[in-house]
C-alpha cells in the first residue's frame, strides 16, 4: 500500500511499504477513506521529536471502512464506517474506566521509554513517534487499529467524510479545551492560536455558555475565519501588545479562561521570542512556551489555564509564582476522544456543528509532502489538508 | 544455599512489617577509608586522562610505544574513557560499579602494551615498567571495588550491585483485577510463559513441583525443577528452584488487594544465581539486559494480558517484544488461537 513516511526533519515521502496485518484478537484493520494533517503533525515534520525512525508512517487523523476483524472483536464488522480516535485506549484499565482515554496504561508497548521522560507512560498514538509505541499512522492506504471495539466509532451513511473526519481529533480537542475552562454564563475565554484546534476551541466556548471569546494569532486569515466563521473578536499579536489589549477589553481584570492552543512551537517576538528559539537550537529547552507564558499572565485571579496544545518536554522560565499566587488553575493532556465522540457526533447530526469550514486543501495522499509544507509555511491562507488515499 | 535461604529469611521477615518505601535499600553507613581510597582513584583516573587527551606523544615516549597515529588514537580512547571514568568515581564515590570499570579499563591498558610489545619500535624495558604500573593499580582497583561492594552489600537489596553472585529483583505493578483471578492466573504456572519473556515453558508434575525451561544467551536453553515453599491462596507464594537446577533461583509473589478497592498491588521479590558464578553474573548486568527492567516489562505484559486479553503490540516495536503473542490452548477460552481473522473484500 502507499502510506506517507517521514525521513526526517522536513522530509516526507509517499512510499509503498506492506499491508498492515491483524497482530492481535482485538484488531481491525480499516480501509481509509479520508485523513487529516494535524497541527501537530508539524511538530514531528519540523523534527521536534527524537523518537521518530526514517521510514515511520504518520497520520492520526483518519477514518474508513472496517475490511478485517480479529477474532475477539465483537461490536465492529466487516463493512463499517468509522472514525479512528488517535489514541489507542485498551477500555479495561483504571484510567480508560474513568474516562481518561488519553492516558491508557496498557496501549503503549515502549512504555518503558516514555516513563524515562515523564515518569510515566501515557496511552500509544497512531503514527507519532516510538515515545508513544511506534504505531503506524493513518496517512496510508489501510491500518492496522488495535481494540477495535473501543476506539472507533461508527458512522452513519448520511454523513460525508469531511463532516465527521474530525472526530477523531481536533474537534474533541477544541471541545475539551473549552469544557476544562469550567465555563460559567457571561465569561470571557481568550484563544492563543487560531489554528484548526483555536477554531473549534472558539466555537466550543461559545457553545458551553461564553460571552465573548477572544482569538489571538499573527495570521490574518485566521483571524479572519475566527471572526467570520466562529464570532469571536480577534487580537494580532504582531500588532498589539497582548497583555495590555486583553486588560483594556476586560477593565483590566483579564479573561475568565485562556486557552494555549499552540503549544510548544508558539512563536514569540522580540527578545522573549529570541531567547526560547536560541535555548531550542543550544538544546537547553525543548519546549518554547511563549503563548503559554502569556496565557498564565493574563487570565484573571482564580482563572483556569486549559492547554491542548502539546508539548514534549520541558519549559523555561515558566512563571509558577503567578500561578500560585493568583490561585490559578491549569488543566491539560492529549484529548480523551473517545469521552466527547459519541455526543459531538450528535451535534453534527443536528447540524449544531458543521466542522467543515477550516477545510482549506484537498490533496491526494500521494501530494501528502506537499501538503506538509504549504501547511508548515502557512502558504496559499492553509488551514486544514484533507487527503484522500 | 544455607546463606541464601537464611537472606531469604530475613527479607520475608521484614516484609510482614509495615516498611518505609526505601526500607532495606539504604542506609547511612559508610566507610570513609575505602571512600578516601576511590575519591583518590578518581583523580588519578582524571590526571591520567587529561594526559593521555592532550599529550599523547609524551605519554607513549613514557611508557615506550611508538609514536605513531594509531597508537595516539587509542591514547585519546583511552583518555575519554579514563575522564568518565573519574568524573563518575567523584559523583557517585559509594557506587562499585565505577571501580569495575576502572579495572576493566586497566585489563585494557595492559592488552594495549602486550600488544605493541611485538612492533619493533617498542622499548621493552618502558613498556614492562608501565605494565608493572598497571597492575599496581589494578590490584587498588580491584580492593577497593570489592570493599565498596561488601559495603553495598550490606547496605543495600543487592539490586543493581555489579559484585555479587546473586541477581536480585524487586518489582511491583497495580493490576485492575482482584488478588482473586491474580492469584489463580499465577498458581497455573504454564501461563507465565504469556508475559515472562525468557521462559519458553513451565510444566506442571504436581501441586507442588514443575519443570521450567527458560531461554539463554546464543540460543540455548536452560532448565529447572522448582517447588512451591510456601502458598498462601490469594495473598502469597514463594517458589525455589532444586538441586541440579541451570540457574539457582527462589522468589515470592504478593497480591494485595489495592487501596479503595482499587485492584491489585503485585510485587515480586526474585533472587537468582546465573551460571558462570559471579563472572557469569557480572556478565549478565553488564551485557545482558537489565534484570530489572526485564521484570519490569514482563510485569506490564501480565497486567495487559489480565486486563485486556493480550499483550499490546505495535509493528514499530515488534522487535521488542517475544511469544507471549502464542496463546497457550489451556487458557483464555475466547482467545485461543494466535488471532484468527474473518476476512473480507480480499482483494486489497
Amino acid at each position: 500500500m502507499k502510506a506517507n513516511c517521514w525521513h526526517g526533519k522536513k522530509d516526507m515521502r509517499v512510499e509503498n511499504v506492506p499491508d498492515p496485518k491483524i497482530l492481535n484478537a482485538h484488531d481491525c484493520i480499516v480501509r481509509i477513506t479520508s485523513t487529516a494533517i494535524c497541527g501537530s503533525d508539524l511538530h514531528l515534520y519540523n523534527g521536534f521529536n527524537p523518537a521518530m525512525q526514517p521510514g515511520d508512517i504518520v497520520g492520526h487523523e483518519f477514518m474508513g471502512e472496517v475490511v478485517e476483524v480479529g477474532k475477539g472483536v465483537q461490536k465492529l464488522k466487516v463493512g463499517d464506517r468509522v472514525t479512528v480516535p488517535f489514541p489507542i485506549s485498551c477500555g479495561s484499565c483504571l484510567s480508560c474506566q474513568r474516562n481518561l482515554f488519553s492516558v491508557c496504561e496498557n496501549s503503549n508497548p515502549n512504555a518503558a521509554m516514555a516513563e524515562e521522560l515523564w515518569g510515566h507512560s501515557p496511552a500509544g498514538l497512531f503514527g507519532y513517534s516510538h515515545l508513544l509505541g511506534g504505531y503506524p499512522g493513518g496517512q496510508a492506504e489501510y491500518a492496522r487499529v488495535p481494540y477495535a471495539d473501543v476506539g472507533p466509532l461508527k458512522i452513519p451513511s448520511e454523513l460525508d467524510d469531511e463532516q465527521v473526519l474530525f472526530l477523531t481529533d481536533i474537534l474533541p480537542t477544541g471541545y475539551m479545551a473549552a469544557e476544562q475552562c469550567d465555563i460559567q454564563r457571561g465569561d470571557t475565554v481568550a484563544v492563543w492560536g487560531c489554528g484548526p484546534v483555536g477554531q473549534f476551541a472558539i466555537l466550543s466556548a461559545f457553545l458551553l455558555g461564553a460571552e465573548r471569546v477572544i482569538g489571538i494569532d499573527r495570521f490574518e486569515y485566521r483571524l479572519r475565519m475566527a471572526r467570520e466563521k466562529c464570532k469571536a473578536e480577534t487580537l494580532n499579536y504582531a500588532e498589539n501588545d497582548v497583555h495590555h489589549a486583553l486588560m483594556e477589553m476586560t477593565g483590566g481584570r483579564g479573561p475568565d479562561a485562556v486557552i494555549d492552543a499552540s503549544g510548544m512551537e508558539s512563536h514569540g517576538l522580540g527578545l522573549a521570542g529570541a531567547y526560547d528559539r536560541a535555548k531550542q537550537a543550544m538544546m537547553l529547552e525543548s519546549d518554547r512556551a511563549v503563548a503559554l507564558r502569556q496565557a498564565i499572565m493574563a487570565v484573571r485571579n482564580g482563572g483556569v489555564v486549559s492547554v491542548p496544545g502539546v508539548y514534549a518536554g520541558f519549559v523555561d522560565k515558566f512563571p509558577m509564582g503567578s500561578v500560585m499566587n493568583r490561585s490559578l488553575t491549569i488543566k491539560t493532556g492529549q484529548t480523551h476522544v473517545q469521552r466527547y465522540h459519541h455526543h459531538l457526533l450528535e451535534r453534527i447530526q443536528k447540524g449544531e456543528i458543521d466542522p467543515t469550514f477550516i477545510i482549506t486543501h484537498r490533496l491526494r495522499l500521494e501530494d501528502a509532502p506537499m501538503g506538509y509544507q504549504v501547511f508548515n509555511d502557512k502558504q496559499d491562507e492553509c488551514m486544514k489538508v484533507v487527503l484522500k488515499p | 544455599m544455607a546463606t541464601q535461604e537464611a537472606r531469604h529469611a530475613r527479607g520475608q521477615d521484614r516484609r510482614h512489617q509495615p516498611r518505609g518505601w526505601d526500607d532495606g535499600r539504604r542506609s547511612n553507613s559508610g566507610q570513609a577509608g575505602d571512600e578516601g581510597l576511590s575519591r583518590a582513584l578518581g583523580w588519578f583516573s582524571i590526571g591520567l586522562g587529561l594526559a593521555e587527551l592532550t599529550a599523547p606523544n609524551a605519554v607513549a615516549r613514557l611508557i615506550g610505544i611508538p609514536e605513531d597515529d594509531s597508537n595516539r588514537r587509542m591514547l585519546r580512547a583511552f583518555g575519554m574513557r579514563e575522564l568518565a571514568n573519574g568524573v563518575g568515581i567523584l559523583a557517585q564515590p559509594r557506587e562499585s560499579g565505577w571501580m569495575w570499570a576502572r579495572v576493566g579499563g586497566d585489563l585494557m591498558d595492559l592488552a594495549f602494551l602486550g600488544n605493541n610489545l611485538r612492533s619493533h619500535e617498542s622499548q621493552p624495558n618502558r613498556i614492562a615498567a608501565a605494565a608493572a604500573a598497571v597492575a599496581g593499580v589494578t590490584a587498588l582497583d580491584v580492593l577497593c571495588g570489592q570493599r565498596m561492594a561488601q559495603d553495598g552489600d550490606s547496605q543495600s537489596h543487592g539490586a543493581n550491585r555489579l559484585w555479587s553472585r546473586h541477581i536480585d529483583v524487586r518489582q511491583t505493578v497495580a493490576i485492575n483485577r482482584s488478588p482473586e483471578e491474580i492469584y489463580t492466573f499465577w498458581r497455573d504456572f504454564r501461563n507465565l510463559p504469556r508475559f515472562m519473556s525468557h521462559l519458553e515453558r513451565v510444566d506442571v508434575q504436581d501441586d507442588r513441583r514443575s519443570h521450567w525451561v527458560a531461554k539463554a544467551p546464543a540460543g540455548r536453553t536452560v532448565e529447572w525443577d522448582a517447588e512451591v515453599t510456601e502458598d498462601q491462596p490469594n495473598q502469597r507464594l514463594c517458589w525455589r528452584s532444586l538441586e541440579g537446577a541451570d540457574v539457582d533461583n527462589s522468589g515470592e509473589v504478593r497480591f494485595e488487594r489495592a487501596p479503595g478497592d482499587r485492584g491489585t498491588i503485585l510485587r515480586v521479590d526474585m533472587r537468582y544465581t546465573p551460571p558462570g558464578g559471579i563472572v557469569g553474573a557480572i556478565g549478565a548486568k553488564l551485557f545482558g539486559e537489565e534484570p530489572q527492567m526485564q521484570v519490569r516489562d514482563d510485569l506490564r505484559r501480565l497486567k495487559q494480558v489480565l486486563e485486556t486479553g493480550e499483550v499490546t503490540v505495535a509493528e514499530g516495536s515488534m522487535a521488542l517484544t517475544h511469544p507471549a503473542q502464542a496463546w497457550p490452548s489451556h487458557t483464555q477460552p475466547a482467545l485461543t488461537q494466535p488471532a484468527h481473522t474473518q476476512t473480507a473484500n480480499s482483494g486489497r
